[in-house]
């Protein structure tokens, strides 16, 4: 095929054809990948995750010139930016909310693969080097919260990096080892920045290439679950409902990312803070190892994961059931490929029964998320004299009952999925 | 699928609809970031009574042209002897000695509005009250068993604590009457919601310009698009 096209193309291009497969591989992966022509509005946030990600990349260049990771200079350098560097107030908003909005797209990406069946033979890699991406996501924006190095950073640091010292066995050395120090100091943070700024963005960048390169072997899903490959023109073998990426693709995504923008841009400019979302009050207050705050909790985009840590109670004093759990939580996306036993991939054409696990699911999701940013005493305790919960955290207790619907949507999949009644799926896609 | 949709929506923005990551205060504080007037007079006070403690490292003096000073008014009303006016609003005071007088070193107050919220901050300073079984004398309704002692008294006179009521009652005027001292802390405030983020009013502006561009922007990318894809069946 290369042969093919090197003789193909003439002046500039034809010698670049004889050193680099330039023409094939533009081919192979814009003008001649023939995505499924139906893709809607689910199908946007594949590429505003790479959007936010060569935005992360691009704006931490800059920060890093201007950044000390010191526990000395860190928050004094982070003001410095904000006041003194040149444009360095956007800058620095535009990172600090790229992390959060990497967060929106990503897992608006991974619920759009829960809808419409992406995870499924013979797409279940790409599902994979997705959840390693998701990991590796979730690394990189803890190492990244230490480095403004205010009180949440310090204590969530602190309090994320004590989880492992409930490991049984290993877990204290592991911990130290991973601080550099008994506490959270100064070696900490510089580990952290080479660990933010080097080790996982090149990981990161390595898992999409892969994420990507499966994609584009078998194909893109869309919202029916029709395979587009099994119905190709016979002359030409193209699919009958796939178009070329370039240019229907990139110029709509290019509708989806300008409205991507003014999101962005209006947070950006308008609610930078997001009321302590996506920069929490207290960590305008410099690290203090001797002060720790009255409330600890992490960014939004780790509270469902950890309020499923505070609702599992310890077992024989040892937290690790409540990290094993909490691990669990965000491994469990990497089983969907073997525990969907439905005849359909989409929830177009799923019954009432998956609709319902479905959004049990995101409302525990939510409900989970929400509670993991308030105290769980923010509700109050239920009355003393009540069997069971007496006395109990009305917050933990309806924590513990998401918990484990959360957990049942994933372990009663092969059962909800198989008994489930379906609707007939089309030979083509519907558009 | 609309409706999922919606949903989500909706449900992507309750966490932010109940928000409450401070404490709510009974008061809201006066600020207003154009009122040029207010922020000066809060430079002012600031300057005088408060940098004499804390300090607010991140701030440099000639910054204040932000709020329509020149340079050789701040030089010459606002820097204290022997700092130059690029400089940071630095303090004399030693931290350890602080520390031994007050029990707490006084904070940097660069970026406290972003930490406590304006309201806090206004509410703090108008809740000082006469309490002796504190070391300074003195105590506070939003901040129970503060270090540092009520700087402003001469100026809002002493109030004390009604146990009964939970209202503070003023017991000896100051120099001002309770409307001017609310103006005057509330000055304060302004000032300190300024300087701890002094490019917000200039974020905010510029903000415009970049949502109108995005917005043409926008337009123009959907109709390249429906050019593009109307011959998709």
């Amino acid at each position: 095929m290369a042969e093919k096209q090197m003789n193909e193309t003439k002046g500039l291009m034809g010698w670049i054809d004889a050193r680099f497969p330039l023409t094939s591989t533009i081919k192979q992966h814009m003008t001649e990948y023939y995505a499924p022509k139906n893709f809607n509005f689910w199908y946007y946030f594949g590429i505003l995750a790479t959007v936010v990600f060569a935005l992360q990349i691009l704006t931490g260049i800059f920060l890093t010139m201007h950044y000390k990771p010191s526990a000395a200079d860190a928050f004094a350098s982070v003001e410095y930016i904000m006041r003194d560097v040149w444009g360095g107030n956007y800058i620095r908003y535009m990172h600090s909310t790229g992390a959060s909005m990497f967060f929106i797209v990503v897992y608006l990406h991974m619920f759009r693969g829960l809808i419409y069946g992406s995870y499924r033979n013979p797409r279940e890699l790409i599902w994979l080097f997705g959840v390693a991406i998701f990991l590796c996501l979730m690394g990189e924006a803890f190492f990244g919260y230490l480095l403004p190095w205010g009180q949440m950073s310090y204590w969530g640091a602190q309090v994320i990096v004590n989880l492992f010292s409930a490991i049984p066995f290993i877990g204290p050395d592991f911990s130290e080892w991973l601080r550099g120090d008994y506490l959270i100091s100064d070696a900490t943070l510089n580990r952290f920045f080479a660990f933010h700024v080097i080790a996982l963005p090149f990981v990161l960048a390595g898992l999409v290439a892969v994420h990507l390169i499966a994609l584009h072997e078998v194909g893109s899903n869309n919202p029916d679950g029709v395979e587009i490959k099994k119905k190709k023109d016979p002359k030409t073998g193209i699919p009958l409902d796939g178009i070329p990426f370039h240019p229907y693709y990139t110029v709509k995504d290019t509708v989806g990312v300008v409205a991507f923008f003014i999101v962005f841009a209006a947070i950006i400019f308008y609610a930078p803070d997001m009321g302590g979302y996506f920069l929490e009050a207290n960590n305008f207050v410099p690290a203090n190892p001797l002060v720790t705050p009255a409330h600890i909790a992490p960014v939004w985009y780790f509270t469902p994961y950890y309020s499923i840590l505070r609702a599992v109670p310890p077992i024989l004093n040892s937290q690790f059931p409540g990290v094993a759990m909490m691990g669990l939580s965000v491994m469990a996306f990497a089983f969907l490929p073997w525990l969907d036993k439905s005849p359909v991939a989409s929830i177009r054409y799923r019954g009432g029964l998956y609709k319902k696990w479905l959004a049990a699911f995101v409302v525990s999701f939510v409900v989970l998320g929400y509670l993991g940013t308030v105290p769980s005493n923010i509700w109050g305790q239920f009355s003393a004299g009540m069997p069971i919960i007496g006395g109990a955290d009305r917050a933990t207790v309806v924590a513990r009952i998401f918990t484990v619907v959360y957990f049942a949507f994933f372990i009663l999949m092969p059962w909800y999925t198989a008994k489930d009644k379906t609707k007939p799926v089309p030979e083509r896609v519907t558009y | 699928m609309k409706n999922m949709k919606k949903l989500l929506i909706a449900l992507a923005f309750l966490p932010v609809a109940a928000l409450a990551n401070e404490a709510k205060m009974d008061v809201s504080a006066p600020v207003n970031l154009s009122d040029h007037d207010s922020l000066q007079r809060g430079a002012k006070t600031f300057v005088n009574y408060c940098l004499s403690c804390h300090s607010a490292n991140y701030m440099r003096y000639n910054r204040l042209q932000d709020i329509g000073l020149t340079e050789k008014q701040i030089k010459e009303n606002l820097v204290f002897a022997g700092d130059k006016v690029g400089e940071t609003m630095q303090v004399g005071m030693n931290p350890k000695d602080a520390k031994a007088w007050f029990g707490a070193a006084p904070p940097d107050l660069s970026v406290e509005v972003r930490a406590r919220g304006a309201d806090w901050v206004y509410a703090y300073l108008r809740g000082f009250y006469k309490d002796d079984t504190r070391p300074s004398g003195w105590n506070n309704t939003v901040f129970d068993k503060v270090a540092m002692p009520h700087v402003l008294y001469e100026l809002q006179g002493i109030q004390v604590l009604n146990h009964e009521t939970h209202q503070l009652e003023l017991v000896k005027a100051g120099r001002m009457n309770p409307q001017e001292y609310d103006a005057f802390v509330g000055d304060l405030t302004n000032y300190m919601t300024y300087m701890a983020e002094p490019k917000q009013q200039n974020r905010k502006h510029t903000g415009i310009w970049v949502l109108l561009i995005l917005g043409v922007l926008l337009v123009m990318a959907k109709k390249l698009k429906k050019e593009y894809w109307k011959d998709i069946k």
